[in-house]
């Protein structure tokens, strides 16, 4: 009966344990910060608060003596919060890079079904309608603001190893491109001329590759052509080389034709109209998509990736982590038996035993969480990476640890101490007073 | 060996702090093998020993490129190509654009170049004969449930045919079965002809994605891939000829640096595993003072005494680490499927074994040293005394 009464308890334990951390995830900033002060207050003000102050603060002062014991539970919540931040903020970083290089006010027109500008074709009197429909803004020459835009891969070597060919993106622009994207900056040298064959770099792809400094002469199918220039952008076009239209698309024997059509819009709400006039057009068969739209979905899918392999890995080490301070926690708690015991013994009750073990598990692991996201925020923030975009070449973008990564992995920090505190806790509360007293 | 019951007893001594330091060894070692399989699966495109005698012939300006129908006579006729086939990426898609199926179109000794693709005869002379036939890896016939006999239709990303429709219907005529030791992913591939292809396509006409040459004799790739690509040099076209290993490992690295996340990892984790079964085992030997000392004094060696804390704490790794592995091991499959085919993850092989293996032994080692060093250098008197 008692031991059925025991895995009872146990049982409902695990249960609130679901239930609370389910919760707990859930929770926003402002409730986590209330519940804090809540915890104050009742620490400060009340009786047995007071009492759990005063046990926490014994606990936490013979924590140099338990030295190696301790540091297992802030370097273990540390690597996993690490690790956990370190891989979510490649996803989002990628994400990032991909999203600000769309807007809800210009448009792209791909041919219908390509799901990537590599893979579409668009004729010039197909351009020409796209051009013309109504929705797309004007310049101050009253011409459309709209480019024509071809998108082939070229095959440079690596800088971090000349002997590894990777894939670069080498976009032909039409003369309205500059306008189309104003956050696109000349840091160095100066716009390529329409007609000849130069080349301005982005600035990830100038960190990439070798030999595309300013001034230096490439070789692309073929043809020699010039690096007049530098760009920056603070976007995925930053992984790109950019090049007249008209010339790249004779280097690589396009005829006429271009791959995608980008508009600025006359205004966000234009779309529609754009839209409908293309799709209702009986002479085209193309995708209108606005450009935030499209390379959002570009970054769906690795983004997904990263994220489930960074939670899984997470998940995982976790629990190689939840076991590590249960084993701890265990050890402090068999450690203090008697003094525990010995406080019970003069009046002190169940819960402030309870609370002051949790508070100090979850101070270990507050110190272990904040230690591992401070030290990836250090290495990773900013950090460069670079993989294969949709369309088929390098897209180098930033790691981005971001606050709410650093309080995500504060909040799994948290939850790993409570579960690590929780059953130490229960068991110093249930320990048999004279038992324990008995106890070397 | 004769003291194996005792170093066991002395490691289920606290049946609570073992089970808890074992469950944490063994999820480390349950990651160790699942990214470990990640990363091998990563390099095997580059190690493995099938193929050595193909080199791929692409263009040297980027992947995209196609290289003309007229660079095919001319590379049969470069000394030690024994066989040249050819094939144009496809760019399939079954339904939906998440269902991406690697197909290629193919010249007809395409199957005769890579042997280690295996079709009966029966079926191989059902694809020649078959102008819309395709054949398919055994992983692709079984994601989709695809039989010998269906009519498949696919989406090309790229090609429309003549008739302006994007989808091409193909009927499966084999299923083929991959030699082991293939390089990765061959078991899902779809082929189909590249005439029909050539043909029915809008754009494309007489073109070739790349070339696959087959040597006579694999030691001479070095000095026939720059035969290959002295043909075109200075054309429109200019190739490049690699070993087909190099050709993959160079997509996987344009993935990015798999192993250094892998290694980043598991450098986090093992450091962690270390500082934590190195506190137990500096427990277990401090709580055993008193007994150890008791054991010296009936005449146990010092060296004794230090190899059984040694192999406690091999032990302990190694129970932990194997149980790990072999739930990596089983837990793999589970993990591909759950993903929806987002993520594939091999299975463990025989190579993340061995090193898992080496782990443990090492890192018993390692956090067994200094508590062992405490048992060895144990004043008896002292101990016995509780000093």
């Amino acid at each position: 009966m008692h031991k059925f009464l025991s895995f009872m308890g146990n049982l409902g334990l695990l249960v609130l344990l679901a239930v609370v951390l389910l919760i707990w995830t859930q929770l926003p900033l402002p409730v986590v910060a209330a519940l804090g002060v809540l915890l104050a207050l009742w620490l400060g003000l009340t009786r047995r608060g007071r009492q759990t102050l005063s046990v926490t603060r014994v606990g936490v002062s013979t924590l140099p003596q338990r030295l190696g014991a301790s540091s297992v539970i802030v370097i273990g919540i540390a690597g996993v919060v690490g690790v956990l931040v370190a891989m979510l903020a490649m996803g989002e970083g990628f994400q990032a890079t991909l999203q600000q290089t769309g807007s809800n006010d210009t448009a792209i027109v791909l041919r219908g079904g390509s799901a990537a500008e590599l893979n579409s074709v668009l004729e010039r009197d197909n351009i020409a309608v796209i051009e013309e429909a109504p929705g797309v803004a004007r310049g101050a020459d009253g011409k459309p603001l709209a480019s024509a835009e071809i998108s082939v891969v070229a095959n440079l070597p690596k800088k971090d190893d000349p002997t590894v060919d990777a894939n670069v993106q080498l976009r032909g622009v039409g003369e309205e491109a500059w306008a189309l994207r104003p956050n696109v900056k000349i840091i160095q040298g100066r716009r390529f001329k329409p007609g000849l064959r130069e080349l301005v770099v982005g600035q990830g792809a100038m960190r990439q590759f070798a030999g595309l400094e300013v001034g230096r002469q490439l070789r692309l199918a073929g043809q020699e052509w010039t690096v007049v220039g530098e760009f920056a952008s603070g976007d995925s076009h930053d992984s790109e080389l950019w090049g007249d239209m008209q010339t790249v698309a004779s280097t690589y024997r396009r005829g006429s034709s271009a791959q995608s059509v980008t508009v600025r819009l006359a205004s966000p709400q234009a779309f529609n109209t754009f839209k409908a006039a293309l799709v209702s057009d009986p002479r085209l068969k193309v995708d209108v998509t606005t450009t935030r739209e499209y390379f959002s979905k570009q970054s769906e899918g690795l983004t997904k990736v990263i994220r489930i392999v960074g939670i899984t890995v997470g998940v995982i080490m976790a629990i190689g982590a939840i076991f590590g301070a249960l084993n701890t926690m265990f050890a402090a708690v068999a450690s203090r038996a008697r003094e525990i015991a010995t406080l019970r013994a003069i009046g002190f009750r169940g819960v402030p035993v309870v609370v002051s073990i949790l508070l100090e598990t979850m101070l270990l692991a507050l110190l272990g969480g904040v230690l591992g996201g401070f030290i990836t925020w250090l290495i990773f923030n900013g950090y460069t990476a670079s993989t294969l975009g949709s369309n088929f070449s390098q897209v180098v973008f930033q790691f981005k640890v971001s606050p709410q990564l650093l309080w995500t992995g504060i909040k799994w920090a948290m939850a790993i101490g409570f579960i690590g505190g929780l059953f130490p806790a229960v068991r110093a509360a249930r320990l048999p007073v004279t038992t324990a007293l008995r106890e070397l | 060996m004769k003291y194996l019951h005792l170093i066991w007893a002395a490691l289920f001594r606290r049946k609570t702090r073992t089970f808890l330091t074992l469950v944490s060894i063994i999820t480390a070692f349950l990651l160790f093998g699942m990214l470990d399989a990640v990363r091998t699966a990563f390099d095997s495109g580059s190690k493995s020993l099938v193929g050595v005698d193909r080199l791929v012939t692409s263009s040297r300006y980027s992947i995209i490129q196609s290289l003309p129908q007229a660079l095919l006579s001319r590379i049969a006729g470069v000394p030690g190509v024994r066989d040249v086939a050819y094939a144009n990426w496809f760019g399939g898609i079954y339904q939906d654009p998440k269902n991406f199926v690697f197909s290629y179109a193919v010249s007809p000794n395409y199957l005769d170049v890579y042997p280690e693709i295996r079709l009966s005869a029966a079926q191989r002379k059902a694809f020649d004969s078959t102008r819309t036939g395709a054949v398919i890896g055994p992983t692709l016939a079984k994601k989709y449930g695809w039989k010998v006999g269906d009519k498949i239709p696919l989406q090309s990303t790229i090609f429309p045919q003549k008739n302006g429709s994007k989808t091409w219907a193909f009927d499966i005529v084999g299923i083929y079965t991959v030699a082991p030791g293939a390089a990765n992913g061959l078991d899902q591939l779809f082929l189909l002809h590249w005439k029909y292809f050539d043909e029915a396509n809008l754009y494309a006409s007489h073109q070739m994605g790349w070339y696959i040459d087959r040597l006579s004799n694999p030691a001479q790739a070095d000095q026939v891939s720059k035969a290959i690509d002295a043909l075109s040099q200075n054309s429109d076209h200019e190739t490049k000829t690699q070993t087909e290993q190099a050709f993959s490992a160079s997509f996987a690295k344009q993935l990015g640096d798999i192993g250094l996340i892998v290694s980043a990892i598991m450098g986090a984790v093992f450091f962690t595993l270390i500082l934590l079964t190195g506190n137990t085992m500096a427990q277990a030997v401090r709580e055993r003072t008193s007994e150890l000392a008791v054991l010296k004094t009936i005449g146990f060696s010092n060296r004794s005494v230090l190899s059984m804390v040694l192999v406690e704490s091999v032990l302990l790794l190694l129970l932990g680490g194997v149980i790990g592995l072999g739930l990596a091991a089983l837990l793999a499959p589970g993990v591909s499927k759950g993903s929806g085919g987002m993520i594939n993850l091999p299975s463990v092989g025989v190579t993340s074994w061995a090193l898992g293996v080496a782990l443990m032994v090492l890192i018993g080692l390692v956090v067994g040293t200094l508590p062992a060093m405490r048992a060895m250098r144990l004043n008896i008197v002292d101990a016995l005394a509780g000093r």
